[in-house]
């Protein structure tokens, strides 16, 4: 069981082509509830990678391990290997704060700063680490603002509070404050989940915009939404990693009895 | 089903009318405390009253000056020093301390503080400071007065932060911030209107304090002229005042307690316009 997961996280074809992130045998815990078991698997560069699966399979907690920020909840522990742009993140010689700022993260529910307005908002992460520079402050913001499509929405409001926009202009405003530390990797956890239809299909197109400069991995619970969006996905079950292949192969012809059944909602 | 549905009207109203006896319990002592400080205090009220120091003994003439500069200097020293270590201490606890055996420990002492009679504050002001420099001293008193007042805002400042949601810090972990930064321009900033009203709420307390200034500041009816020296207090000439066999000494008990309290009012009104002109809001339950 164990030896067949292992082949189903290996290449899945011997190209040229880079792989961003490499995840090698990533076990998590929270305090002795084991979360990840072996999940091993890899990313190309430029990509959307979607983690599929029921309630409490451990997709969350995998992302959450790709910035290391499972390992800051009280009692969790991760041990592994992930591999970022050829770089161990988990070796001791990384700093977990500098790791953060490469691979960008958006939550669930959208959390702009809130006594913060729009442009303090995208701002934050540059300012709070020590970026001094007005002018090449506002040209990041306003260059991450267009990317998350924010820009036109509220340029000429960007000193109201962050607060103060509709819940799927809140998320792109997430997506702008991690896209201004330019990342080589975003990761997306359910972001949509809290939006509604409209909202929701404005941030899928994004996803698929954004895919030009960065990789992204999402986590969702809407399977057409990994469908639409996703170049691979992986599905997950029980802290497993039960099969991963590019999306077309994993909805149309799944290898696993239990992917197919997940995907054709017999559980879930 | 229907009898049911009636019993719950009942007990209903029955709850309604019992909250709103409460709630007049409550309020009528106070008010009439108030309305009977005005009746009594407000026909003092000079400019003369203010900013004169007190006549001869007796005699009706001169004013408070001395204890109303002194309070605002006690307690704005006293505040200068407590806000600090409250605000840090607060801080530490909520933020860095987790639930260990220090933290808790310290949680369990500052809620012991809280509790301790003031008069025994008092009593730690003049063993360390009235002692050792051999004189009453403003020192003293504002020492005293910021240890009653630091447990008030540790307290009230770990309980805001707390409020504070977690995805707001974990927004600002993903963005590579230390925690340091995120403590202070996410979290700080986010809960600041209730660590002020923490800070509002120990100024409030503090004022009003007669017992430790008795042992620390002592009182004169002289104004301020060093802090190593003795300084007056409104609660403390409030005190002496009533404790005077002449009517003219009481018509002045009454007109400084008037001031005590506008001042504390005026403390909480003007902060509270700030905090609105600053666009967040003043609480002022713990």
């Amino acid at each position: 069981m164990r030896e067949q997961e292992r082949e189903v996280g290996k290449p899945l074809e011997s190209t040229t082509e880079k792989y961003k992130v490499i995840i090698k045998d990533i076990n998590g815990w929270f305090g002795n509830k084991q979360a990840l078991r072996n999940v091993s698997l890899n990313i190309k560069e430029k990509t959307v990678a979607a983690f599929i699966g029921p309630s409490g399979c451990g997709k969350t907690t995998l992302i959450r391990c790709l910035n290391r920020m499972h390992e800051m909840t009280p009692g969790a522990r991760v041990e592994g290997q992930v591999i970022v742009d050829g770089e161990d993140i988990y070796d001791k010689s990384v700093d977990p704060v500098v790791v953060k700022r490469r691979v960008g993260m958006v939550f669930q529910k959208p959390n702009p700063f809130p006594t913060m307005s729009i442009f303090d908002n995208v701002a934050a992460g540059l300012k709070l680490n020590g970026i001094k520079d007005k002018k090449l402050i506002s040209e990041v913001v306003e260059e991450a603002l267009n990317g998350a499509a924010l820009w036109d929405e509220v340029k000429d409001e960007l000193g109201k509070a962050g607060m103060s926009l509709s819940g799927g202009q809140q998320q792109r405003l997430c997506i702008a404050r991690a896209l201004a530390l330019q990342p080589e990797v975003l990761l997306m956890d359910e972001p949509t989940s809290a939006l509604d239809p409209i909202a929701s299909s404005k941030i899928e197109e994004l996803v698929r915009k954004l895919k030009e400069h960065v990789t992204i991995i999402i986590v969702t619970h809407n399977m057409q939404q990994a469908a639409r969006i996703s170049d691979s996905t992986s599905f997950m079950y029980l802290g497993e990693m039960i099969e991963y292949g590019p999306t077309n192969q994993i909805f149309k012809n799944p290898e696993k009895e239990l992917t197919e059944r997940y995907i054709s909602g017999i559980f879930g | 089903m229907k009898k049911r549905y009636r019993t719950r009207i009942i007990i209903d109203k029955l709850v309604s009318v019992f909250a709103i006896v409460c709630i007049v319990a409550a309020i009528v002592p106070l008010t009439s405390i108030l309305i009977e400080v005005v009746k009594n205090g407000a026909g003092v009220l000079s400019f003369e009253f203010l900013t004169a120091s007190q006549g001869s003994i007796g005699s009706g003439e001169g004013g408070i000056g001395p204890a109303i500069q002194g309070t605002l200097i006690v307690v704005g020293l006293a505040s200068i020093i407590a806000t600090p270590i409250g605000v840090l201490t607060g801080i530490y606890l909520s933020e860095f301390a987790g639930n260990g055996i220090f933290p808790s420990a310290v949680r369990f002492l500052n809620d012991m503080l809280t509790g301790l009679p003031s008069i025994v504050i008092g009593i730690v002001g003049y063993v360390t400071i009235v002692l050792a420099i051999g004189s009453f001293s403003v020192w003293a008193g504002a020492l005293a007065l910021s240890i009653i007042m630091i447990p008030i805002v540790v307290r009230v400042t770990e309980e805001t932060l707390k409020i504070v949601p977690h995805s707001l810090r974990e927004g600002g972990y993903a963005l590579g911030i230390s925690k340091a930064k995120i403590t202070m321009n996410i979290v700080l900033t986010t809960a600041k209107s209730g660590v002020l009203t923490g800070i509002v709420l120990g100024i409030a307390r503090i004022a009003g304090e007669t017992a430790p200034l008795i042992m620390t500041i002592l009182g004169t009816s002289l104004f301020f002229s060093t802090l190593t020296g003795p300084v007056d207090a409104l609660p403390l000439r409030i005190w002496r005042l009533a404790s005077q066999p002449y009517e003219s000494a009481h018509a002045f008990g009454w007109g400084a307690a008037l001031v005590l309290i506008l001042m504390v009012l005026g403390l909480n009104i003007g902060l509270r316009l700030l905090a609105y002109k600053r666009g967040f809001t003043i609480r002022t339950e713990v």
